[in-house]
């Protein structure tokens, strides 16, 4: 009898992989004994070119890192510059900000649990979701021009004004999701072969949880009850009124349920700011620093001289070194910027967080079916982009 | 509350801390490198402080520097919900511990590391390219490396000389 084991390598291009990741198994008939994953065939060198640019040239870049989470990259950018400026936004744009990053927040979970239901064999989801999802992406054409690279925060507030029809789109939102989230637990809840494919797959406990850095709702998955947004409010999250979703099992049944919970106060939340958008400015007033609106550059000689200096010279942060971190829709998003008095950063980093949970793989795989590195992988929430950067 | 980390970090550590600061509401220690695992490891177990969470660790080139490297650690406390950043400065081809034993995540994050900035992690398990391919030569984000020199070489490019632009 034939005992040796036997390597499968998975991917790069496969299409549950969910982009370009490699898995190289070592497989005893259908068990996993091994699980190597390798990344970096999307590396960009974001971090590189980082280097190069003025500090608002760098917005861009972020929003190809994570690509379906477009505003978060954005904010967590905008907030780590702002706190090296000792700028504040004002407050109708950190209300603005606080409603899209948590549409931004819908996007990627909507298209996680479209694609994570693709992988383990419910196809429809894929179809009902991309429905969804054409709404908020409708949302980011009105306010950015852009349907996924938005670019629409920037250094002290956001690129302009929200359009006028943004908010019957947004209350279109708020009036149809709900029921749409009822359909998809209709669909998956109590279906006997999703609820095969995921409880009791993938488990990873609390302990072994946080000794892999993993963050974001597969943490709260595993029953560490935190997130950014309640622990070191930013943006004004503090006056928000939501809750934060926890399980115990830290299966991927577990991180179905969390994700979908919490797109549901992801509603909440685009609720209240929608409700009590402020009136007043959208970009805070710093002459030097933050670009003045284009109408007063047009109008005002002052205002078009610091348009004209901050375009082709940029600012000049004071010298030292920020970390900021935000909960984005994959987990803990930070950025380390380190400034030495240029008007370029002298070192940017980005805190990955897919990154960190991918690398964790192999302690929800090993022991188990070839299959179900499937279902693990679908339920992690990689985007890629931002594993390679 | 990083006042408590302050206070417990300077009396325990008290003659490996070169320099403590608080800049935009931020605690940073730069330490002696032969004290980066003693310290994460008091960080992350001393009751009450917690760092559990190893957030990140990553790099600065400051090419004029006689030690050219800053090896740099964010820790998260979930109890006290604070960061603390330490950092070591490290000349070229000098190494530093690896925190592989007390995180799991410093594998990849060491990785990350040394295939960038070419900073090796003793005691690291398994210290090998991790964004770039085995064969790249040279190391992208220390600030050094030529932005116009192309790898892998062919032959339209082989003769170029790489260009330094600071």
């Amino acid at each position: 009898m034939r005992t040796e084991t036997m390597t499968v390598n998975l991917g790069p291009q496969h299409p549950a992989t969910h982009g370009v990741l490699r898995v190289v198994l070592e497989l005893d008939g259908e068990v996993v004994i091994k699980c190597t994953p390798e990344v970096g065939y999307l590396h960009t060198g974001i971090e590189k070119t980082a280097e190069a640019k003025l500090y608002y040239k760098v917005i861009p870049m972020t929003d190809r890192m994570d690509y379906l989470a477009p505003m978060s990259n954005n904010l967590g950018y905008c907030l780590a510059v702002e706190k090296l400026l000792g700028v504040e936004a004002p407050p109708k744009a950190q209300w603005a900000r606080v409603l899209l990053t948590e549409i931004t927040r819908l996007n990627s979970h909507l298209v996680w649990l479209g694609t994570h239901a693709l992988d383990i064999g419910a196809m429809s989801m894929l179809l009902y979701v991309f429905r969804e999802r054409e709404d908020l992406l409708t949302i980011y054409e009105a306010v950015s021009g852009q349907r996924m690279m938005s670019t629409y925060f920037r250094i002290g507030g956001l690129t302009e004004d929200l359009p006028s029809d943004f908010e019957p789109m947004v209350r279109k939102i708020l009036r149809t999701f709900p029921a749409r989230f009822d359909e998809y637990e209709n669909i998956l809840t109590n279906n006997r072969i999703w609820r095969n494919r995921t409880i009791g797959v993938g488990v990873i406990n609390k302990e072994e949880a946080i000794k892999s850095g993993i963050t974001g709702p597969m943490l709260r998955a595993a029953g560490v009850k935190h997130d950014l947004r309640k622990a070191r409010p930013y943006s004004s999250y503090d006056k928000f009124d939501f809750d934060i979703p926890t399980q115990e099992a830290s299966d991927c049944f577990a991180r179905y349920q969390v994700r979908l919970e919490e797109m549901r106060q992801s509603l909440r939340i685009i609720q209240q700011a929608m409700d009590g958008m402020p009136e007043g400015r959208y970009l805070a007033r710093v002459p030097g620093v933050v670009r003045p609106t284009k109408e007063e550059a047009l109008c005002q000689m002052e205002a078009m001289i610091y348009h004209f200096k901050l375009v082709t010279e940029g600012f000049h942060p004071p010298k030292g070194e920020v970390f900021v971190t935000i909960e984005s829709p994959k987990g803990e998003l930070g950025y380390y910027i380190v400034s030495d008095g240029g008007t370029m950063p002298y070192r940017m980093r980005v805190r990955p967080p897919s990154f960190v949970n991918i690398s964790a793989l192999s302690k929800l795989v090993v022991g188990r079916l070839l299959a179900d590195v499937i279902a693990c992988i679908g339920s992690v929430d990689i985007v890629l982009g931002e594993v390679d950067r | 509350m990083s006042n408590v980390t302050r206070e417990r970090v300077t009396a325990q550590f008290g003659d490996k801390i070169f320099a403590t600061t608080e800049h935009f509401g931020e605690l940073a220690f730069v330490v002696d490198k032969s004290a980066i695992v003693a310290l994460a490891r008091f960080l992350r177990d001393d009751a009450a402080l917690r760092y559990v969470h190893l957030s990140d660790i990553t790099a600065t080139d400051w090419l004029e520097r006689e030690k050219r490297f800053e090896v740099i650690y964010h820790l998260y406390s979930y109890d006290l919900t604070e960061y603390v950043r330490f950092k070591a400065h490290v000349a070229d081809k000098e190494s530093v511990p690896t925190l592989t034993g007390e995180w799991d995540t410093a594998n990849w994050l060491e990785r990350e590391v040394f295939d960038l900035f070419g900073i090796f992690f003793d005691g690291h398990p398994d210290l090998r390219r991790i964004m770039l391919w085995d064969e790249f030569e040279g190391h992208p984000l220390r600030k050094d490396y030529p932005l116009t020199y192309e790898t892998p070489q062919f032959t339209y490019n082989k003769d170029l000389p790489p260009e330094v632009i600071k």
